[in-house]
């Protein structure tokens, strides 16, 4: 229970110091720019791929339910619901929380135990504003992104699967699809990966920057990252789209 | 070293425990201008401890340490940036960025603390620092491709391009063989002929000690029990003290 409470202690000063820190300068744009490249664009080949499989298996596996009663048009507004308000943001979420998770909490958890980190604060960097705000800002920006290009590779998916059995052109399926969309429902979705983006990067950075214990310490910072942070993930969809649905007029 | 001149490093009655293990319990200690100070010390003495204190990288539990007469634990951020800037600090496992080349190992601290450089004076601030250790050519090389000494030396070179006043040393003959501990060791001696630095050098290695150090001082039990010229220090019947020489300097029959 002690540790419990340390570790909330420390998390929430961890917290607090990366909105001092992110508002101040130096922003180090450079080291931003780098990390928004290898959030977003070494995660497009897997999220091409889970997107667009999703798609399509979500497609097939709802075909029979809705075949059952004559409703199998109905396909494109439901993968499309599907996508938007939940499957894209939490599959986005979770493949960044097992892949750029994982990665951050190694190499900066490799980092400190190598005294990569130290030398940095004797070299007068600050080593939180260059390693922690520039990777967790660079989280929080691109899962959203990537959350979008998700939604795009999965109704691909899907439309090449109903266009494959139903026949139904692009125009119609994008109409159908999007006809039950609203801008509230984007809107939530972005939000919602917004704050996923940023628990995956801090949680990930929190852990790398406190390893320790060698080359063990780093593994166990990785392994945390990606618990801790889906199982943040998880708790925040329930939050999110509870207060999404209170709001709802 | 300037005799008379108020000292570069100043300790005082430093104390430092983890929990219940105290590993300093009042540390003096003064370190003058272009003067090499060489701690020694049983592996967990609390010498690598010590020098983290200089540079603020901890906090000591009671004790003052004055570096280039200022109270570093009383130094705000920005302070204590600018002290760091004047101090060098070489560390035990060379701690270069794995992630970037030899040349943005030492372009990376030159970078974040200078403004308005251009491209050509960082190209020779490189050129110049790794001139200084003797690897010029090793520009484009990873870390990963470096033997241990190469290392050590391009992490001296990191700390050099500062152009620092002070240097701090953390073993830096650890785990390399003789041969490249004796060119470390004369490379110690280069850096403070060349930029004239005041170090403390930590090392349990007697060769490196007696090669580099203008005096010695040996931590025991927390304690700086002696301190003096190479030969003042062992010149005593303290077992503690004669087992370090008689193990580093085994003599032949």
């Amino acid at each position: 229970m002690d540790s419990f409470a340390v570790g909330v202690h420390d998390g929430s000063a961890f917290l607090v110091r990366f909105f001092v820190e992110r508002f101040s300068r130096p922003f180090h744009l450079r080291e931003l720019v780098k990390q928004c490249y290898e959030v977003g664009c070494k995660s497009l080949f897997l999220i091409t791929l889970t997107g667009f499989i999703t798609g399509i298996v979500f497609t097939k596996q709802s075909r029979p339910s809705l075949a059952a009663f004559g409703a199998t048009s109905w396909l494109p507004s439901l993968i499309t619901v599907a996508l938007v308000r939940s499957l894209a943001p939490l599959i986005t979420a979770l493949i960044c929380a097992g892949k750029v998770g994982s990665s951050i909490g190694a190499e900066l958890g490799s980092m400190k135990v190598t005294e990569q980190i130290e030398a940095m604060e004797v070299s007068a960097i600050n080593p939180f504003k260059y390693l922690v705000v520039t990777r967790t800002t660079a989280t929080t920006l691109m899962v959203p992104a990537l959350m979008l290009y998700c939604c795009l590779v999965g109704l691909a998916g899907s439309y090449l699967n109903v266009h494959a059995n139903e026949a139904a052109s692009l125009p119609a399926f994008l109409k159908s699809g999007f006809s039950t969309i609203t801008f509230r429902d984007a809107f939530a979705s972005v939000t919602k990966s917004v704050f996923f983006g940023f628990s995956i990067g801090l949680i990930a950075c929190y852990k790398g920057f406190n390893a320790s214990s060698g080359t063990q310490g780093v593994g166990r910072a990785a392994n945390a990252a990606v618990v801790l942070a889906m199982f943040v993930v998880f708790i925040e969809e329930m939050l999110i789209v509870q207060v999404i649905t209170w709001t709802k007029p | 070293m300037t005799a008379g001149a108020p000292p570069v490093i100043s300790i005082r009655g430093l104390y430092k425990a983890f929990g219940d293990l105290e590993v300093l319990q009042g540390i003096d200690l003064d370190v003058h201008k272009a003067e090499n100070v060489v701690v020694l010390g049983r592996s967990g003495s609390g010498k690598s401890v010590l020098i983290k204190l200089v540079v603020a990288l901890l906090k000591p539990d009671y004790g003052e340490v004055v570096v280039l007469g200022q109270h570093v634990h009383q130094l705000k951020q920005k302070e204590l940036d600018a002290l760091r800037r004047r101090v060098g600090f070489s560390f035990q496992h060379s701690a270069l960025y794995d992630s970037m080349n030899v040349s943005e190992n030492l372009e990376f601290p030159l970078r974040m603390n200078t403004s308005g450089l251009s491209t050509g004076e960082v190209r020779d601030r490189i050129q110049q620092a790794l001139e200084a250790v003797g690897l010029a050519q090793s520009h484009k090389q990873m870390p990963s491709e470096l033997s241990g000494g190469q290392r050590k030396r391009i992490g001296i070179a990191r700390t050099l391009i500062l152009q620092p006043e002070i240097m701090l040393y953390d073993e830096p003959t650890a785990g390399l063989d003789p041969v490249t501990s004796g060119e470390i060791n004369e490379l110690i001696q280069q850096v403070r002929e060349k930029f004239h630095t005041a170090s403390i050098i930590i090392t349990h290695d007697l060769t490196c000690a007696r090669a580099t150090g203008d005096r010695v001082a040996m931590l025991l039990d927390g304690q700086m029990l002696r301190v003096g010229s190479f030969d003042e220090v062992f010149d005593t019947q303290d077992p503690r003290i004669t087992g370090f020489y008689k193990y580093n300097f085994t003599e032949h029959p």
